[in-house]
């Protein structure tokens, strides 16, 4: 199964499977990863699931839709450009496994 | 903080209150009670996603173990059926009886109930809980024909969900405008078009009349007409439970009376969310939305920690009508006057709503970036006005413009 690395702010850092196909907010919000809020449900409307991805992972992850990207331009913590929402990057496929940091704040 | 707060409601105002005291160091117990039986789940995808089909299950709000390990005490399956303020105890359903310090409605709203003639057949859904979606989810299965009575957000994301899995829809409102007590008028004129185009039957000032319940449904109309159908989605407005709160005789109106720090009447007493009514800028606001829902948590929750705070969050909202993302920032009132960005007829364009001069709210279709922005500039609360926005996209004001201290 996929695996998704999620690196707390304070350095720790949490493995969590996912399924084929599954996003990151969502292994987030099932796996209680502090820092991911998730609030619309996943439709790229709130931007409170923004994560950082490792920049060695993010070569591997199709661009980020027009809705995503300015989205991002909501995020509460700063935007970089190795920003995503989590709801918006699914696993699967060539991508068995992806580090991303979650942000100091997210509302 | 050792007090004991007991929760009324586990939607997202009840779930969001419980984890943010935790955050804020809360210590003493918590207590969530939910008359639903199942864990509690995100609502929003429920006429979305879910009803499409694409999305197999409900998205729980939080994962199972997260109760346990925030030590909160989850009890669904439980209805609070009295409270006696001056003992500061909660009677539920089962007769056991609960004691707090602090109590919280987050009671949430309940859909109005479509009560013509033949609106007890089973085939005529309202769309508010998980269990609605999924009896909605199953009865669509083969129907070929839906009649949607109300031609609010719920009534057409459903309508043109329908749509696009290849079904006819008819939407029937009252109103002489769709969306009519949440958006502008230009707003509204451009998505009753839009709708049509996309093959919905929007019928405009004729309500359901009553539903002649044979083996079809026969809906007839107040115009006289007659629409066969499937079933009958209605989604005609949302009425608060305030039920308890008032027969513990708290103060309520259209909603539970709260002041601008979410308290009720009495000290010991809050209420956040769909069934809170609180004061806002002198006035008196009661938002039916997921992120009034959170934020005022979140407020009540700093407040409840030993932080007083008065909650003045920016409210915001989103809908996904069929092929389109809509998305408003700020509060407007009928009598705004507005000013479109962009061009509609590219399908991507907002409707900016000013009052004396100043932007208030700003309406967003298919346009994030006009969102993202308008939801920084209305949280800082500097004075944009009409030439300025004549002169800058919303981005470029956002950038532009100092973050204010």
């Amino acid at each position: 199964m996929p695996t998704i690395t999620f690196e707390q702010p304070n350095g720790t850092a949490t493995d969590v499977e996912v399924a084929e196909g599954g996003n990151i907010m969502r292994a987030a919000v099932a796996n209680n990863i502090a820092g991911i809020v998730g609030e619309c449900g996943g439709q790229a409307m709130c931007a409170t699931c923004h994560v950082y991805v490792n920049p060695e992972d993010a070569a591997g992850l199709p661009e980020p839709s027009e809705d995503e990207d300015e989205m991002l331009d909501c995020t509460t913590a700063e935007r970089t450009e190795h920003s995503r929402l989590g709801c918006q990057v699914s696993l699967g496929g060539a991508l068995q496994s992806i580090r991303v940091a979650v942000p100091s704040d997210q509302v | 903080m050792n007090e004991s707060i007991l929760i009324i409601g586990a939607g997202h105002a009840g779930v969001q209150l419980a984890e943010s005291l935790r955050e804020n160091g809360h210590d003493g117990t918590i207590t969530l009670i939910d008359q639903g039986a199942q864990q509690p789940y995100q609502r929003p995808p429920l006429s979305k996603d879910f009803v499409s089909a694409q999305e197999p299950e409900a998205l729980p709000l939080r994962s199972e173990d997260f109760y346990t390990q925030q030590r909160i005490e989850l009890l669904t399956g439980a209805r609070a059926t009295a409270v006696d303020r001056a003992a500061r105890t909660v009677t539920l359903s089962d007769g056991q009886q609960r004691s707090y310090d602090r109590l919280v409605f987050a009671t949430g709203a309940r859909n109005r109930v479509l009560s013509c003639p033949g609106a007890q057949d089973p085939r005529v859904i309202g769309l508010r809980t998980l269990q609605d979606a999924e009896n909605l989810r199953r009865q669509l299965d083969g129907a070929q024909r839906v009649v949607v009575a109300g031609a609010g957000f719920i009534g057409l994301e459903f309508a043109a969900a329908a749509r696009a899995r290849g079904i006819e829809a008819t939407v029937l409102h009252s109103a002489p405008r769709v969306l009519n007590r949440s958006v502008s008028r230009q707003l509204s004129d451009w998505f009753t078009q839009a709708h049509r185009a996309d093959g919905i039957d929007l019928r405009l000032g004729e309500g359901v009349q009553s539903i002649d319940a044979q083996e079809d449904l026969l809906v007839q109309s107040t115009a006289g007409e007659s629409h066969r159908a499937d079933l009958v989605v209605y989604g005609i407005g949302v009425l608060p439970n305030v039920e308890l709160a008032e027969a513990s005789g708290l103060a309520c109106e259209n909603g539970i009376l709260v002041d601008a720090a979410l308290r009720t009447s009495d000290e010991r007493v809050y209420a956040v969310g769909d069934c809170a009514n609180a004061e806002r800028d002198g006035t008196r606001v009661r938002l039916e939305s997921v992120q009034n829902a959170a934020d005022q948590a979140r407020s009540l929750a700093r407040t409840l920690c030993g932080e007083p705070t008065l909650y003045s969050d920016v409210p915001w909202f989103w809908s996904i009508q069929g092929r389109h993302r809509l998305q408003i920032a700020g509060l407007a009132q009928p009598t705004d006057s507005s000013m479109l960005l962009g061009d509609p007829g590219s399908g991507k364009f907002s409707i900016a709503l000013l009052r004396d001069g100043q932007l208030v709210a700003v309406e967003s279709v298919n346009r994030a970036a006009d969102h993202a922005a308008a939801r920084k500039l209305l949280a800082r609360g500097e004075r944009i006005t009409e030439a300025m926005l004549a002169g800058a996209s919303l981005k470029e004001l956002a950038n532009a413009t100092p973050v204010a201290a």
